[in-house]
C-alpha cells in the first residue's frame, strides 16, 4: 500500500469520530439551547437558582416581547374579562395590553437593511469581481489590494467620522445610510470570494456564447451566472451574517426610525429588572432568518469555506 | 461555405509578440491543419479568425468581406474548444439549441434542426440528460453539434480530439473527417500532431515561435520541407540532418560527405559554408559493401519495419528498413540516399536550398 492511500476508518474510529462530533455539538449548542428554553420560562423560573431545566412552560416571554402593556386597577380588570390568551396571561400581573411593541418594527428593520446591504453587495462585488477576473484592467492587482486594505482595521475605528458624515449627509438613522454601510463593509469581501469562483470558470463557457451568437453581457449573464450560483450564495450568507449581527454602529448611528433588532433586544425592561424570558424569545426570533437562510444554502456554505478551491 | 485569406496578420501581447505578419489562404471547404508545437502561435491564430483576439494588424477575409475587427457573433464561424465548454447548466437538447436561440429561431424550427444533427451525429438517445455525466466521445458530439446545427460558414476547431483517450481519438478523427466531407464547410484545426494533421487535413500550416514556416498539402510539407524545423517537426523519426561543410553552385547535383559524392536534386541557387544534408528514414539503404558507412547502434523493431540507429562521420542517422533485412548492433554497414528525395538546408538559417526537388513549393 502506497504512502497516499487513504483508507476507510475502521468501526472503532468512525465511533470516536462521531462521540467527538456530539460531543462538540453539544458543548456549542447548550447556551443556544438555554437561551431558546428561557424564551419559554416565567421570569421567575428565569432567574432561580439553581437553574431549573425542567419548568411549566409558558409563553409570557413572547408576549412581553410583542406587546407594550400597563397595571390597571381591581375593579377594571373585573369589569373586563380578557380578550384573548395573550390579555389572559398578563391579567397574573395586574396587567393589560395596550398595543404592540416596537420589536416587530425593528425585526423589519434588520430584515430590509440586513438583505438589503446583502443584495447590493453581492450584486456590486459580482460585476467587480468579473470585471477583475476577464478584463485587462490597468493596476488590477493594486486595486484589489486597495479594496481588501479597507478590511484591515476594525471598521468601528472610523465610527466618529461615519458618524459626523453621516449627519451631515442625513443619512443617520436611515435605511439607506445603513445599507450603505454595511455595503462598504462586505463589498471587499464579497469581490474577492467571488472573483475566487469567477476566476475558476472556464474562459471558454463565455467564448462559446459569444461565438454562438451572444452579447458580452448575455454571455455573462445566461452563462456565467448560472455557473457563479455557489459562489454567490455563500457570498450572499457571508455578508448577511455580517450585516444582520451588526450591534457597533447600529447601537451608534440608529436610534428611532432605521433602529435594526441587536440594539433593540437589550433595552427590552420588564418589571422589576431586565426581562430575562423576553429578550431570550426575541433572541430566538432574531436567529431564525439567518438559521432558515443558511440551512437553505448550507451546501453552497460547505463550498464556500474552501474560497472555491474544489473544482465540481 | 467560404474562403478563408489571412493577410499580413499579426498578435501581440504586450511585449509578446504571439503571431508575427502571417499570411495564408484557406480554400473553400478545405479541411485545413495549424500545426506546431505549444506556444506557437497556431491557437492565437485560429481565435483571430474566430474573433475571439482581434490582430494588432492585419486583415481577415472571411468570402471576400475584412472581418479582421468584428465581434465573433459578426462572423458566422463555428468553434469547438478543446474541452468542448459545453453548457454545464443545460441539457443536451439547450446545448445544441442555444446557438439557434440567438438567432430568434421560432422553437419548432429549433426542435426539428436539433433533432436533425443529434441523427447525424448519433446522440438522439441522449438529448434530455444534463452534459455533465457524458462520456468523452458524447461530449465531442455535442460539441460538434453546437457547431454545426447554425450551419455556419466555417468551423474552427482548437485541439478538438486532445482530450480524448488514444485508443478514441482514431474512431473520432475518422467521424470528424467524414463529417466534415458529408458538410463540405471549410474547416480550420489546430492541432499540434503531426500524424493528425497529415492524416486528417487537406492542407497544413506549420508554425513555430510565432512564424508560418510552411504552407501546403502533406506530401509537400513532407517531402519538400522549406526549413529544418518542418523536416524535423514532420515525420517519426524524423528527418535526419547530416552536417558538412562545402561550396555549392547552381546546377550541382551532387555533394561530398566525408569525402564521397552523394547525388541530389539538381540545385537552383549556390550555397557556401556551413550545410545540412537531410534524409529522411525510409530513403537510407543499408547494404554490407558501400563506402560510406555507419555502425549499427541499436535496432527497433516496429512490425514491418525497423528502424536502425547509425553513427556515422557526419552524425547519427535513423534508417527505415525491411525488417526481414538483418543489422546488428556493433556492425558497419554501407548506406546509401535515394538521390531524388534529399533536401539540402542552411544550418545556420535552417532554410532549405532550392533544388529541382523543390523549387514549386518554395516561395521566394
Amino acid at each position: 500500500m502506497s504512502a497516499h492511500a487513504i483508507n476507510a476508518p475502521t468501526n472503532r474510529q468512525k465511533w470516536v469520530a462521531g462521540t467527538l462530533v456530539i460531543v462538540y455539538a453539544l458543548v456549542t449548542m447548550i447556551p443556544l439551547a438555554w437561551i431558546m428554553l428561557t424564551g419559554f420560562k416565567s421570569p421567575a423560573d428565569a432567574i432561580s437558582y439553581p437553574p431549573k431545566v425542567v419548568f411549566e412552560p409558558t409563553l409570557e416571554g413572547y408576549v412581553n416581547l410583542f406587546t407594550t402593556r400597563t397595571r390597571q386597577t381591581q375593579e377594571f380588570l373585573d369589569a373586563n374579562p380578557p380578550e384573548n390568551w395573550a390579555d389572559e396571561i398578563v391579567r397574573q400581573y395586574d396587567m393589560v395590553i395596550v398595543g404592540p411593541s416596537k420589536f416587530g418594527e425593528r425585526f423589519l428593520n434588520s430584515v430590509i437593511i440586513g438583505f438589503g446591504s446583502t443584495f447590493l453587495s453581492v450584486f456590486l462585488g459580482t460585476l467587480a469581481a468579473y470585471a477583475f477576473s476577464r478584463f485587462k484592467i490597468p493596476l488590477a492587482d493594486d486595486l484589489l489590494f486597495f479594496i481588501l486594505s479597507t478590511r484591515m482595521m476594525p471598521p468601528i475605528a472610523v465610527a466618529i467620522p461615519i458618524f459626523l458624515m453621516y449627519r451631515n449627509l442625513g443619512l443617520s438613522d436611515t435605511h439607506l445610510g445603513m445599507i450603505l454601510l454595511y455595503t462598504a463593509v462586505n463589498i471587499s469581501l464579497a469581490v474577492w470570494l467571488l472573483k475566487g469562483f469567477i476566476d475558476e470558470i472556464p474562459r471558454e463557457y463565455e467564448e462559446a456564447a459569444l461565438i454562438d451568437g451572444y452579447t458580452r453581457f448575455q454571455a455573462f449573464y445566461k452563462v456565467v451566472l448560472p455557473q457563479a450560483a455557489t459562489g454567490i450564495a455563500s457570498t450572499a450568507i457571508f455578508c448577511l451574517i455580517f450585516a444582520w449581527n451588526e450591534y457597533a454602529f447600529a447601537v451608534l448611528l440608529t436610534t428611532a426610525n432605521a433602529q435594526t433588532a441587536p440594539p433593540f433586544i437589550p433595552t427590552i425592561i420588564g418589571i422589576g429588572g431586565l426581562d430575562w424570558p423576553a429578550i431570550a424569545a426575541g433572541v430566538t426570533i432574531f436567529l431564525l432568518p439567518v438559521m432558515i437562510f443558511t440551512i437553505l444554502l448550507r451546501k453552497h456554505l460547505l463550498r464556500g469555506i474552501t474560497f472555491g478551491a474544489v473544482r465540481k | 461555405m467560404a474562403e478563408i485569406v489571412i493577410k499580413n496578420v499579426r498578435k501581440e501581447f504586450g511585449d509578446f509578440v504571439a503571431v508575427k505578419e502571417s499570411s495564408f489562404t484557406i480554400e473553400d471547404g478545405e479541411f485545413f491543419m495549424l500545426l506546431g508545437p505549444s506556444g506557437c502561435g497556431k491557437t492565437t491564430t485560429l481565435r483571430m479568425i474566430a474573433g475571439l483576439e482581434l490582430p494588432t494588424s492585419g486583415e481577415i477575409y472571411l468570402d471576400g468581406e475584412e472581418i479582421a475587427q468584428r465581434a465573433p457573433s459578426e462572423r458566422d464561424i463555428a468553434f469547438v474548444f478543446q474541452m468542448f465548454a459545453l453548457y454545464p447548466h443545460m441539457n443536451v437538447y439547450n446545448n445544441l439549441a442555444y446557438p439557434l436561440k440567438s438567432q430568434g429561431m421560432p422553437r419548432a424550427k429549433i426542435r426539428d434542426k436539433v433533432d436533425e444533427v443529434a441523427g447525424i451525429l448519433g446522440i438522439r438517445d441522449i438529448l434530455r440528460k444534463p452534459v455533465g455525466g457524458l462520456a468523452g466521445g458524447d461530449r465531442q458530439r455535442v460539441a460538434l453539434g453546437r457547431a454545426i446545427v447554425r450551419e455556419p460558414k466555417a468551423f474552427m476547431m482548437d485541439e478538438p480530439l486532445g482530450a480524448l483517450d488514444a485508443e478514441f481519438r482514431e474512431h473520432m478523427a475518422e467521424e470528424l473527417r467524414a463529417l466534415h466531407d458529408r458538410m463540405g464547410a471549410t474547416t480550420v484545426y489546430v492541432t499540434h500532431d503531426q500524424l493528425e494533421a497529415m492524416q486528417m487535413g487537406d492542407k497544413i500550416v506549420v508554425m513555430n515561435n510565432a512564424v508560418v514556416e510552411q504552407f501546403g498539402t502533406p506530401q509537400e510539407i513532407y517531402d519538400k520541407p522549406a526549413t529544418m524545423f518542418v523536416a524535423d517537426f514532420i515525420g517519426s523519426p524524423s528527418m535526419n540532418f547530416l552536417d558538412f561543410a562545402g561550396s555549392l553552385a547552381n546546377g550541382d547535383t551532387a555533394v561530398e560527405l566525408d569525402g564521397h559524392p552523394m547525388g541530389v536534386p539538381e540545385l537552383r541557387e549556390g550555397a557556401t559554408g556551413d550545410l545540412v544534408f537531410g534524409v529522411r528514414p525510409e530513403h537510407i539503404h543499408l547494404a554490407t559493401d558501400g563506402t560510406y558507412r555507419g555502425k549499427v547502434l541499436a535496432t527497433e523493431y516496429l512490425g514491418t519495419t525497423q528502424i536502425v540507429t547509425l553513427e556515422t562521420a557526419n552524425g547519427e542517422v535513423k534508417a527505415r528498413i525491411a525488417s526481414d533485412q538483418p543489422a546488428t548492433a556493433g556492425e558497419t554497414v554501407g548506406l546509401s540516399f535515394d538521390p531524388g528525395t534529399i533536401t539540402l538546408f542552411e544550418k545556420k538559417s535552417g532554410r532549405a536550398l532550392r533544388s529541382q526537388l523543390n523549387e514549386e513549393v518554395l516561395h521566394g
